[in-house]
């Protein structure tokens, strides 16, 4: 029996009317690589913003490793209590974004230093030790004192995800982490989600990389207009998936 | 002697250090830097009750020769006849006497705010004014003296000047006897140079002052003469609050014994300022010493013909009085932005992410400053808040005032700083955890900060201009010393030349400095510049 550190039920999801997620269901296991794939305007990104409370839904229920974040249609504000456990959320997840958003002001170093003890009083001393082994580990040893500026489109994305480990996060979550990026710079980022996995930790992606989707992924989830339409194991999916709709998306790619 | 001080900076709020003491506790905080700046600057200036307390007397030193001025020949001395007196009067009642500058026509409420304890400053006694103030009995008896161009031989009474254009000074019983009559043009001035200059220069057809004004000022110039007979009759008192009934009496009864003692016309006539209105007052037809020294040695200094060797070394010789108003100047305009800095950010960052009452408040704030002069809220602030209970002295009055306005600029500025920093780099800093509060701390405002140097910089040497409209609440900063000494030296292109580049170069550092801080700000463009050259981690 496997254990599930995220589970999703009924999210809803409206902006301005305009309904994206329409009753969401998803179990996602500790230490896989998870990965979201469907047609742009699905949904896949703002469920995973909703994952760390970027965007409030409206209705559902989200339980991140027991912390349970749940909405009832008959209070339309987030209340208070809403507020708190989503500032819980944020500890517990890490996210990378597509445009990186490294802060510009601070050095590599910095950016992977200083969120720590801010955040969490980490003395910055052993934040900066842990936060020079995470360099090194996402290859950036050499550029810890240079200003994301100064560093590609790669290697930005490698040091965000040094900063979001930087927070001993229980889920990494990526919203479409290489899709900002040189195709030649693709390889560099994944091959760090690829030894993150292998180091058991948990991920969640979204992602139009395919090939990377095949072979690293432990499950693939399938979402069109707001659903979730298929999931399963990678090979199953992409070799011989169930309903139209993920045959129909998955032929351009493959 | 008497020295120019920049007097009354004392703190009159009750207990100055108890409201400081609550933010000292938190060394991080900038606004408590802030304040321990302000409190060293002001350090000096806090002054501390003698045994025998000295009687601070307000006067306008602009008002020149004779009543009370800078001493040509060593301009940081005040001399002149009321200095004289007033010297007198604290000999007999045994008290050390203080000079406090106060612009003319805010005397009288300079008074009632109690930044002095009595005028001396040719205040004419009226009925009016007498509503207001207790007048001590006369001092000097004069009357007005009409005067007119060398070459101008249609006017020779008050009378010719119907349909003419005749000047005065700004609230003198003059101004008031020359609207009385109706039929002619009154352009009041704040100093009577300007007035005979203008008549000079043809902008007015006649002036008319109180006559020991004209005998020190048509006196020295050829191009102008004293015409016509003595046009009413005043009277110099000395003014004092209406309940300082105990201070009123001991100066009438000094006064008394300098008239009996003849002391007092010993004093009017080393100024020549006789007139046969005293001879009546005093009851003395006593023809007079003729020795007139200080007259004589004023009026040398004025004729004095000067090489253009000698005119540098005086220019020379004002540099330290134009540098202490510059010291004034710098000092008041540095800590008022430092305060503008720090309250703006916090009304900026309010009226962007504060709750909703505390919002339209900032918003409130910001429009309200923003859309009133900063003349009238430094009135409001000097003279308007005493009658609430609340005084402060005329460098924390000035101060309060200047960072108040600029902090609503400041805001604005901050505001548009913030708005420009991507959202995204809001939602990097939540997702990684942090608060809102943590977020615009670290993350939000340092970025913001370097966009806004240069608008701040911008900021800062406006308000270093802007500082010379503090003189309305008596500092003396650069461009009053510099009104000061140029109607002393009849020379305001020189010394205005010379209090110009004296701003000029005070702001010059901050130019430099502001450029420095905005590379310190902007550590990957600094980064950039520097190209291959890439700094080692430590």
């Amino acid at each position: 029996m496997t254990q599930h550190i995220i589970e999703i039920q009924g999210l809803k999801k409206a902006f301005q009317g305009n309904p994206v997620l329409l009753g969401v269901d998803l179990m996602v296991e500790a230490s896989q690589l998870t990965v979201l794939i469907g047609p742009s305007g699905c949904g896949k990104s703002t469920l995973l913003r909703c994952l760390n409370g970027l965007e409030v839904f409206d209705e559902g229920r989200i339980s991140v490793n027991g912390l349970l974040l749940e909405r009832d249609p008959a209070h339309p504000r987030a209340d208070r209590e809403f507020q708190r456990i989503t500032h819980q959320l944020r500890a517990i997840t890490g996210m990378v974004f597509q445009s990186f958003n490294l802060f510009p002001h601070m050095t590599t170093l910095e950016n992977v230093a200083r969120p720590p003890t801010i955040v969490q009083g980490v003395p910055p001393r052993e934040a900066r030790a842990n936060a020079h082994q995470l360099l090194e580990k996402v290859g950036l040893k050499d550029k810890t004192a240079l200003y994301p500026a100064q560093l590609s489109g790669g290697q930005q994305q490698r040091a965000a995800i040094a900063r979001a480990l930087a927070m001993k996060p229980k889920v990494l979550l990526y919203d479409e982490p290489t899709s900002a990026l040189d195709p030649a710079l693709v390889d560099e980022v994944l091959e760090v989600m690829k030894e993150l996995d292998s180091e058991g930790i948990t991920q969640v992606v979204v992602t139009h990389e395919m090939r990377f989707a095949r072979d690293v992924a432990e499950k693939i989830v399938f979402l069109s207009e707001g659903r979730v339409i298929e999931e399963g194991d990678p090979a199953k999916i992409f070799t011989d998936p169930v309903d139209p709709r993920t045959r129909q998306f998955l032929k351009r790619f493959l | 002697m008497m020295q120019l001080r920049i007097a009354d900076c004392r703190l009159r709020i009750k207990n100055p250090p108890s409201f400081l003491q609550s933010t000292i506790r938190n060394p991080q905080s900038a606004i408590t830097t802030a304040l321990l700046i302000v409190l060293v600057l002001l350090a000096p200036s806090f002054a501390f009750p003698q045994s025998s307390k000295p009687l601070l007397w307000g006067a306008d030193a602009e008002g020149g020769a004779p009543y009370e001025f800078q001493d040509p020949r060593n301009p940081s001395r005040i001399i002149g006849f009321e200095v004289d007196i007033i010297d007198a009067i604290g000999h007999i009642l045994g008290r050390p006497t203080q000079f406090v500058q106060n612009q003319w026509d805010g005397l009288v409420p300079g008074l009632e705010r109690g930044n002095y304890d009595i005028i001396v400053s040719g205040l004419e006694i009226t009925p009016d004014r007498a509503k207001v103030i207790n007048f001590s009995r006369p001092y000097y008896v004069t009357y007005e003296q009409l005067a007119v161009r060398t070459d101008d031989n249609r006017i020779r009474s008050l009378e010719d000047c119907s349909g003419k254009k005749v000047g005065t000074l700004k609230g003198s019983l003059a101004q008031r006897m020359l609207e009385a009559r109706g039929d002619l043009a009154v352009l009041s001035y704040d100093g009577q140079i300007n007035a005979y200059e203008d008549l000079s220069n043809g902008r007015l057809d006649a002036v008319l002052m109180d006559y020991i004004i004209a005998l020190y000022n048509v006196g020295p110039l050829p191009e102008l003469k004293m015409i016509g007979s003595a046009v009413g009759r005043l009277e110099y008192g000395i003014g004092v609050r209406k309940e300082d009934g105990a201070l009123l009496e001991q100066i009438n009864s000094a006064l008394s014994r300098m008239m009996a003692s003849g002391e007092l016309r010993q004093i009017l006539d080393r100024w020549k300022l006789w007139t046969p209105m005293c001879a009546e007052y005093f009851g003395d037809r006593s023809p007079g010493s003729e020795r007139a020294d200080a007259y004589q040695s004023y009026m040398e200094s004025r004729l004095q013909t000067t090489s253009t060797w000698s005119k540098a070394r005086q220019y020379l010789n004002y540099i330290p009085l134009l540098g202490k108003g510059a010291i004034v100047t710098l000092e008041l305009s540095v800590i008022a932005m430092a305060l503008a800095v720090i309250i703006g950010l916090s009304f900026a960052l309010t009226r962007l992410y504060g709750p909703g009452v505390l919002r339209a408040f900032s918003v409130a704030y910001i429009e309200s400053i923003r859309g009133t002069p900063l003349l009238i809220q430094l009135f409001l602030i000097f003279y308007g808040l005493p009658h609430i209970g609340i005084r402060l002295s005329p460098m924390l009055a000035a101060i309060f005032g200047l960072a108040l306005n600029y902090s609503a600029y400041e805001a604005e500025n901050y505001r548009a700083g913030i708005q420009s920093i991507p959202k995204t780099q809001l939602e990097a800093a939540l997702a990684l955890g942090m608060t809102r509060l943590q977020a615009l701390r670290y993350v939000i405002v340092p970025q913001a900060m370097r966009l806004v140097i240069p608008p701040v910089t911008n900021d800062f040497i406006a308000l270093l201009k802007d500082s010379s409209l503090v003189s309305v609440i008596t500092m003396v900063e650069l461009t009053k010393a510099y009104s000061q000494l140029a109607s002393i030296h009849y020379d305001y292109l020189g010394i205005g030349l010379l209090a110009a580049a004296m701003y000029f170069l005070i702001g010059l550092p901050f130019v430099r400095l502001a450029r420095m801080a905005e590379r310190y700000f902007s550590p990957e463009q600094r980064g950039l510049t520097i190209g291959g050259k890439q700094r080692q981690a430590a």
